[in-house]
């Protein structure tokens, strides 16, 4: 059996001021996986990360890193994972090239070996043609990059984004996003932390949202979308509807004359809001969906944590 | 520290000197050059035009007196500051968390800096040295003296630098212990005058200034004159060294000013 590529038990952290930022996390995430670490801003998500990472101290709890304690066994833990931090965290002062090459250092590769790869990874990252200009004068998506670059220079199994897309435009997060599948495909294990839906929707099996220091939620992609029992349609009408007819497994509802929102149970055929439709003499002239089914179960799952605490965990 | 991965930690540790030496030799012009021509001034004002108005000093011309001492004083501020400088910024612009994720011993991330500040307190010891040359004929009385007090001395300056980088917080923090501590030590530790001058008491309390010992032991290995055992010299610096590397080893440790 192979060992998860990282497991935390009860893992909690207090920073100095006495806040507690992490209340108890529990999370496994298997060799070879393409992991999302979900929340909203200030969930924990950098907390854990830096405890993984051995940049912030945990108060308590364990962490394994492909079966490798950090409390015992910090060296191999550090061996095994290459950090992409959420903010840039290089030597602005440094050419791009010297960047990647020193860091390879710090894990004993030999300057000459050291060089040839980061050539390769500068070169995939589009960076290498920049290697002598100082880091500081690379854009912010450029900056990034060589933030993937470093983190990937000794080869890691296990690759940690924190929040890597956070103000990235579009087009490169797209191949950014290629990317990190790409290295996934080859068989490193990937835990990205986002607070983009459409990120951990679109890149990653398995997931785990996090709130307020505690994993709400920790599941696959898939039976996390199963587990959202309606999806909200908006429908524009031709004319104003009067009344609204009723259905168990279709819920209409009115926003405006010409507006209308239809809740509809997963499973259901459309067929049957048009059928009902129809039959209340509505005429439909445009339908689209609300929002984001993610982002929908999302904001549900953080707000009943919020009302209630601890206990829609047990319910859920 | 684990002897399988020797030579990895061999390398991490070359990573960390050649960068440190990298990074004050690509400034030079506001690390290298500015102390020599201040020592230059000094030559000028207190050796040539006050100097020879002073005679001798322990019955050396003062010029050459103060040439040991001056050298001295480039050495133990520029290992200071550049370890103290060097990490400080490495904090403040968040780049030592590459070598705090990485398995790099702190022990090493220590013998790193380190490395790096002694690079540049022998690279403008050397330039002042050649200046010196302009003023004063080249004495050396002893070579292993003189290049191990030095080494050592700078040893020493770059440890405690260090440890003030990992307590400071603002850029005031990495100024207030040179400009406050170090070079009113230096200037009070032998480098314009005899200690032997003083009445009793001042020489007794001079006598608690460890910079006075490092002084002294460089100027035997140059001159060959000394007010103080050399012996007393050299266990003063071993012990500072010993010291200062285990308390910013315990401070590495506990994560202190690095690690929240
Ligand atoms: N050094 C610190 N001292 C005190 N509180 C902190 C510190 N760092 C983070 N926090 C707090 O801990 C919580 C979690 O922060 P963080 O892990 O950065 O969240 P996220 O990455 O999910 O946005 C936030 O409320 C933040 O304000
Ligand atoms: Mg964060």
């Amino acid at each position: 059996m192979t060992q998860p590529a990282l497991e935390i038990r009860a893992l909690r952290k207090s920073y100095r001021n006495g806040f507690e930022a992490l209340k108890g996390i529990d999370l496994k995430v298997a060799e070879g996986s393409f992991f999302a670490l979900l929340g909203p801003n200030g969930a924990g998500k950098s907390t854990t990360i830096g405890i993984v990472t051995s940049l912030i101290s945990k108060t308590s709890g364990k962490v394994t890193v492909f079966g490798h304690d950090l409390d015992r066994e910090i060296q191999e833990v550090k061996r095994n994972i290459g950090l992409v931090p959420q903010e840039f965290n290089f030597n602005n002062f440094e050419p791009v090239a010297e960047v990647v090459v020193n860091q390879a250092g710090y894990y004993g590769i030999p300057r000459r070996e050291a060089w040839q790869r980061a050539r390769h990874y500068l070169g995939e990252l589009g960076l290498w043609d920049r290697r002598k200009d100082m880091a500081r004068t690379l854009s912010g998506g450029m900056k990034r990059r060589l933030m993937i670059a470093r983190a990937l220079v000794h080869e890691p199994r296990l690759l940690i984004l924190d929040e890597p897309t956070a103000g990235v435009d579009i087009e490169l997060r797209r191949s950014m996003w290629e990317f990190l599948q790409d290295i996934n495909c080859d068989g490193r294990s990937i835990i990205l932390t986002t607070h983009y839906l459409e990120e951990a929707e679109r890149l990653c099996r398995n997931i785990a949202i996090i709130d307020h220091g505690r994993i709400v939620e920790n599941t696959t992609m898939r039976s996390l979308l199963a587990k959202l029992d309606t999806e909200t349609v908006v429908l524009e009408l031709r004319a104003a509807a009067h009344q609204l007819p009723a259905h168990d497994s279709i819920r209409l509802r009115r926003i405006d004359d010409l507006t209308l929102e239809a809740d509809i149970n997963r499973g259901e055929d459309l067929n049957h809001l048009f059928q009902l439709l129809d039959g209340a003499g509505i005429r439909v002239q445009s339908m689209r969906n609300k929002t984001n089914r993610l982002e929908e179960l999302f904001i549900r799952m953080t707000q009943t944590v919020e009302s209630t605490g601890l206990d829609t965990r047990r319910a859920s | 520290m684990n002897p399988l991965h020797l030579h990895e930690n061999w390398t991490a540790l070359r990573t960390i000197v050649i960068k440190e030496v990298l990074r004050f030799a690509r400034i030079w012009v506001q690390t290298v050059l500015p102390p020599m021509v201040t020592m230059a001034l000094y030559f000028i004002i207190f050796g040539g035009l006050i100097g020879s108005r002073i005679g001798e000093m322990d019955g050396i011309r003062y010029m050459d007196f103060i040439v040991p001492g001056l050298i001295m004083l480039a050495v133990i501020t520029n290992s200071y500051s550049n370890v103290v400088s060097s990490f400080f910024s490495s904090k403040f612009q968040r780049h030592i968390e590459e070598l705090l994720v990485s398995p790099v011993p702190n022990s090493l991330i220590i013998l790193g800096f380190v490395g790096g500040g002694v690079a540049r307190g022998l690279a403008v010891g050397a330039g002042v040295t050649v200046v010196s040359l302009f003023f004063s004929p080249f004495s050396l009385h002893s070579l292993p003296v003189t290049l191990s007090v030095v080494v050592m001395t700078s040893i020493v300056f770059a440890l405690a630098g260090l440890i003030n980088g990992v307590f400071a917080r603002t850029f005031d923090d990495i100024s207030i212990v040179p400009t406050f501590v170090l070079t009113p030590l230096t200037y009070l530790g032998g480098v314009f005058y005899s200690v032997s001058l003083l009445p009793d008491f001042w020489q007794g309390v001079s006598q608690l200034n460890p910079i006075l010992y490092m002084v002294n032991a460089f100027r035997y290995g140059l001159l060959g004159t000394t007010d103080l055992p050399l012996a007393l010299s050299y266990g003063i610096i071993i012990a500072f060294i010993v010291g200062l590397y285990l308390f910013a080893l315990i401070l590495l440790n506990k994560g202190v000013g690095v690690r929240s």
